[in-house]
């Protein structure tokens, strides 16, 4: 069951929209930065507050890569490889944050202080490359020893994924460069679920439960009725 | 010529993130100018005299873009794609770190004359802290009157939603990106119909670059003629080049158009790094065909670096340097476009998996030559295959490579290893 804050602000993004399938992005991201991850209870109430399928809201957000089907570390660390930040020593950044970490990329360390990764995907800090981000801050022009300083740093503050309050609707919770911010119900809620520094999270559960959100709702198709497919000339043999 | 500052004229002064600084350095002037001086549709034509073309990669006309929709059609919608995703592209996110308020201004205008009340702006998750920057400035703006109902007593309205992504490079694709808006899995549609037509909810449609649309405050305030002035007779304007890699001085330069090359690499990005030689680069992003020190005399202009075989794209810069393998470049672009592929159609879904295997097993070593003439085989039933352009670029720069450096690949067939990295093999150049 989500808290009533994030609730609230769910209702308030789905009225935001002309349409309110829109506001299942940043629905989702409230539910990250309320649960640590997208579990399959804050999708089913998703659903039911913007009137969709709990499939429909499920089916969207696999398409995404920056949702956590799964539970994360308190920290999350993103390391670029992509062109530019390789040309500049990304595959060296990664290395040393392996052996740092003790993980392979997409795990978690054991104590659940850290899940890092490496991406393809361009961060787009090609210019300070290389780059990463943590808990989606931009840290450039790295180096082993700015990466150590930086985790060691990480390690004694709270997660991030602790689910200790966020900013409205921001993709992801704070950490302790930007303190959470206090709403207009006041300072950020702290549902009892944060974790005191320095704490071993035990491995939280992997299983999904059964999606069993009810159907609620219609879902008329913003686009209007389909349009009927048109036929293609077919190539012959000598185009190809 | 060194650096012609237009966009980037105030960045670096000390708050100008904030609504009192930027209005204090004339911002905000060209939205009641335009309010003042031109109705909707003079505005488009303006914009269309002063040859201003979309920033985001392909290059089209705005003013044209603009003059697609249909007449009398309403509810329309503008989205400003701040989806940046391509590999060696930075250019949006310092447009929006150091001027937020020159794009939402920007936005205004467009939205003003498209006759637009719901304006969005859709940005890449991954530039986290750059939303809650622009969330912050349109709350400042809106509370200003700068967005609202009756903006400054003209009797339009419109209002701005920021819309964040959650990592997707297939929605900086204008269909993808409107699908993604919608609330749906972000995979681009068939065109026609276009988004000028169709696009948000069924509804005319027009999606803008990040850059595009911040040079419109000062289109408006200068006219259109004044910066057909700027740059070359087809490419008007500045440009935002993102210049990275085995360079001494990598960042974001602003450039008139027409520039050559050489002068951006060596006056701007200071040279080479190390004393080494270039050997090649990207000049328009990861998607872009790889062009050869013989190049650098090329001017910065679209349809120059068109005619050489490549494209100015996203303004991208990526210069290597001859120590570089073009192999695992190659490599780690071709994971790029399998990571991101939206997985819709068959060609790119299933190339890009071949590509990517290919290249792996050729970046170790491990691949026969016979294996290797697959490659020019699987990017020919990729490029113009696909359903939209993505599944097309993930085959442009590995071919240009592949035919530029075609020893260097061969060198790598049954090498057991990469041959350049363990120097066992000469470099070798086109």
């Amino acid at each position: 069951m989500l808290g009533a804050a994030t609730r609230k602000e769910i209702t308030a993004l789905r009225d935001r929209y002309p349409h309110p399938r829109s506001a299942i992005l940043p629905c989702l991201w409230a539910v990250q930065n309320e649960q640590g991850f997208l579990t399959v209870e804050g999708m089913t109430e998703v659903a039911e507050i913007l009137h969709l399928a709990p499939s429909e809201v499920q089916a969207v957000s696999t398409f995404y890569s920056m949702y956590f089907q799964k539970p994360a570390g308190a920290h999350h660390v993103l390391i670029c490889v992509n062109v530019s930040c390789a040309l500049r020593g990304a595959d060296d950044i990664v290395g040393h944050v392996e052996r740092r970490l003790a993980c392979p990329s997409g795990g978690t360390t054991a104590d659940g202080a850290f899940t890092w990764e490496s991406t393809v995907e361009c961060l787009g800090a090609c210019g300070g490359a290389p780059a990463m981000q943590v808990d989606h801050h931009f840290h450039e022009n790295l180096t082993p020893d700015a990466v150590d300083a930086l985790l060691d740093r990480l390690r004694s503050v709270p997660g991030a994924h602790a689910g200790a309050g966020a900013p409205p609707s921001g993709p992801h919770p704070p950490t302790a460069e930007t303190p959470p911010l206090a709403t207009a119900e006041g300072p950020p809620a702290d549902d009892g679920r944060a974790r005191a520094a320095g704490e071993v999270v035990a491995a939280p559960p992997t299983e999904r439960a059964e999606m069993t959100g009810p159907r609620t709702g219609t879902t008329a198709n913003p686009r209007g009725p389909r349009s009927k497919p048109r036929r293609r000339p077919r190539p012959s043999a000598d185009d190809l | 010529m060194a650096e012609h500052r237009l966009l980037t004229k105030n960045f670096g002064t000390e708050g100008l993130q904030t609504l009192a600084v930027y209005e204090r350095l004339g911002g905000y002037q060209g939205l009641r100018e335009a309010f003042q001086r031109f109705t909707p549709e003079t505005l488009v034509d303006e914009v269309k005299a002063s040859g201003l073309r979309g920033r985001g990669g392909a290059g089209f006309p705005t003013g044209m873009k603009w003059g697609f929709l249909p007449k009398d059609v309403f509810p329309r919608y503008l989205c400003c794609n701040a989806d940046e995703s391509e590999p060696g592209c930075f250019k949006d996110r310092k447009l929006i770190d150091e001027n937020p308020h020159q794009l939402i201004e920007g936005l205004l205008i467009a939205a003003y004359a498209l006759q637009v009340n719901v304006a969005f702006i859709y940005i890449r998750g991954e530039y986290f802290d750059q939303r809650l920057l622009l969330e912050r400035c349109v709350e400042e703006a809106r509370a200003a009157g700068h967005i609202g109902t009756d903006i400054h007593g003209s009797g339009f309205s419109c209002d701005v939603i920021v819309h964040g992504g959650a990592g997707a490079y297939i929605c900086g694709e204008e269909t993808a990106l409107i699908d993604s808006l919608e609330g749906y899995r972000g995979q681009p549609r068939l065109k026609p119909p276009f988004p000028a037509i169709k696009g948000l909810y069924g509804k005319p449609t027009v999606v803008n670059n990040v850059e595009t649309l911040s040079n419109l405050p000062h289109i408006v305030q200068r006219g259109g003629a004044w910066f057909k002035s700027i740059g070359t007779e087809k490419s008007a304007g500045t440009r935002l080049f993102c210049c990275s890699g085995h360079i001494n001085r990598p960042g974001t330069y602003e450039m008139a158009m027409g520039t050559p090359i050489r002068e951006l690499l060596e006056e701007e990005c200071g040279g080479m790094w190390k004393d080494r030689s270039l050997k090649a680069f990207q000049p328009g992003g990861g998607s872009m065909q790889v062009l050869l020190p013989q190049h650098l005399d090329l001017a910065l202009d679209m349809d120059a670096v068109q005619q050489a075989g490549s494209s100015l794209g996203a303004g991208a810069m990526v210069f290597m340097d001859e120590t570089t393998c073009m192999v695992n470049v190659s490599m780690r672009l071709v994971d790029f476009y399998h990571h991101e592929s939206c997985g819709k159609c068959a060609p790119c879904r299933e190339g890009t998996y071949f590509e990517s295997d290919l290249m792996h097993r050729l970046e170790a070593g491990a691949c026969t030559s016979e294996e290797l003439n697959t490659l020019a085989d699987i990017c020919d039933n990729m490029n113009g295959k696909c359903f939209c352009p993505l599944g097309d670029t993930a085959t442009w720069f590995v071919m240009s490579a592949y035919k530029a450096f075609r020893e260097e690949f061969d060198a790598h067939c049954g090498a057991g290893s990469c041959p350049v990295r363990s120097g066992a093999a000469q470099l070798v150049t086109a």
